[in-house]
């Protein structure tokens, strides 16, 4: 179904504010830094010893998720509980839609339960801004990851880790290692560094595992990774997703693994300074290294911490667009 | 109509002496500061040095706002800052402008998410009436009448002075 992209009056308000969030593209510098200058107040939030502001009282958030993802779900559980929201997490494939319900027929009777908020993961690229586009006004869509198109709050806590490390985007040269084609994570952070002023972004992989027009979203593309490593202060490592290996993209994992998994060899290009990252799960041994997962450099648990407060700072702000909107 | 530095210097040495002395009547001696953001902190800095340097916290209430439905969250929030046990504490809270009381409201709610303060004193520089909530200062600096379209705005850190704007 539906592969529209969203377009920047989709999720924005008429005077710039959030108001769903689908994908980092077409998002002004600004925004962005709204969102990470607000997510770390939130960061404080969650060292107290009660997790907790009342900011979403009264607010209800809907988690959708039509593809499996605990962990995903569970930080945005987490951050709409942190924000006092009331939290109804639905699980598609056991759900009506199995029986024949469609899927607008779901939406509307999620609307009928006065919902202000839809959470939506999806195997289809493009979905999240079907509903967002088709829900009625006052009710915010954030994208929690599209088929091949985007994850915009991870990209954000992504970003987020990457300024808490390294204090600015301008200068820097980050690798993203791995799957590219089929990764909506890597396409939404490549928009995001290009967008915050990144000075390189470089993809590593196999030419099997790199999109055919990848220049065009601004990277420098290289197929070995001692020279893509050469000097970069940021590394992330991507899921290789075993379904891969069954498509003949891939000889096999071991092969991966010898040309292309992080060890603490092979970061050796790289600046002594480099912090290492994952969007997770990780499989060790495969993309990643345990000597490099739970080494010194790694900080993909922080990215975890951090995750909870970017997507407390996206709701917060999607429902804040939402109300000014109707002039509530 | 503006106030220098040394004149807000002159409130703050009042305002402390005024302060030891409830505090003295109230039999409170083991204090801790809490500023709001942005105004409260510079002049709870400031009490503090003249208090014997209590502990310092700093609050900021975008997150407990009333209105946030209304104006969205100022993306330029800092992260509160009190690193120490609030439970069973004689907090003195510390702002710039008293007027609504909302703002007052706001910090005790967020004060209360860190434990159940013993008390909280309210200390303000400027105290403009207009109150919408039944909170009332225990110590201020100075009590101004201000007209519909006037308002009051500290300027800080270093130096700090105050002056009263036509807002139109």
């Amino acid at each position: 179904m539906i592969a529209t992209p969203p377009s920047a009056s989709l999720q924005l308000t008429d005077d710039g504010k959030l108001k769903h969030f689908l994908s980092v593209e077409h998002c002004s510098r600004s925004l962005l830094e709204d969102i990470l200058n607000t997510a770390a107040g939130f960061v404080e939030v969650g060292d107290r010893a009660i997790k907790k502001v009342p900011l979403l009282r009264g607010k209800t958030v809907v988690n959708l998720f039509f593809e499996a993802s605990t962990r995903t779900r569970t930080t945005f559980e987490l951050a709409a509980k942190r924000l006092s929201a009331d939290v109804l997490n639905i699980d598609i494939a056991k759900s009506a839609t199995s029986k024949g319900e469609t899927l607008m027929d779901m939406l509307w009777n999620l609307e009928a339960m006065s919902s202000d908020m839809f959470v939506v993961r999806h195997s289809d690229s493009g979905a999240p801004s079907f509903i967002a586009e088709h829900v009625t006004p006052n009710v915010a869509v954030i994208n929690a990851g599209d088929g091949r198109h985007a994850h915009p709050t991870q990209a954000m806590l992504d970003m987020y880790t990457i300024r808490h490390y390294k204090g600015r985007f301008e200068g820097l040269k980050v690798a993203i290692i791995g799957d590219i084609v089929h990764s909506r994570v890597a396409r939404s952070q490549i928009h995001a560094l290009n967008i915050l002023g990144a000075e390189e972004v470089r993809v590593i992989g196999p030419r099997t595992l790199l999109p055919v027009d990848i220049e065009s979203l601004g990277v420098s593309v290289y197929s070995d990774l001692a020279q893509g490593l050469k000097d970069v202060d940021v590394v992330i490592a991507l899921r290789l997703q075993k379904e891969r290996m069954d498509s003949a993209l891939l000889p096999s994992e071991k092969e991966f693994f010898r040309l292309y998994g992080l060890n603490n060899d092979r970061l050796r290009p790289a600046k002594p300074d480099a912090i290492v990252m994952h969007p997770g799960p990780i499989n060790r041994g495969v993309e990643i290294a345990s000597e490099v997962a739970d080494g010194p450099r790694s900080v993909i648990l922080h990215q975890v911490t951090f995750g909870i407060a970017v997507r407390m700072a996206v709701m917060s702000m999607c429902i804040a667009g939402q109300d000014a909107g109707a002039g509530r | 109509m503006k106030y220098d530095s040394k004149w807000i210097h002159q409130r703050l040495d009042d305002m402390a002496d005024d302060l030891r002395t409830l505090l003295g009547e109230r039999e409170r001696n083991n204090i801790k500061l809490v500023g709001i953001h942005s105004g409260g902190v510079w002049l709870a800095a400031e009490l503090c040095s003249r208090l014997g340097d209590p502990e310092l916290g700093t609050l900021d209430i975008s997150f407990y706002r009333d209105d946030f439905t209304k104006r969205g969250i100022n993306p330029k929030v800092k992260p509160t800052d009190m690193d120490f046990e609030v439970e069973g504490q004689h907090l003195i809270l510390i702002d710039d402008v008293l007027m609504s009381g909302r703002t007052v409201r706001a910090a005790m709610n967020e004060l209360f998410d860190f434990g159940r303060p013993a008390s909280i004193t309210l200390v303000v520089l400027f105290d403009v009436g207009q109150r919408e909530l039944p909170v009332s200062p225990d110590i201020c600096g100075e009590t101004l009448a201000l007209g519909p379209l006037e308002r009051v705005e500290l300027h800080g850190p270093a130096p700090l002075t105050a002056e009263i704007l036509r807002v139109d």
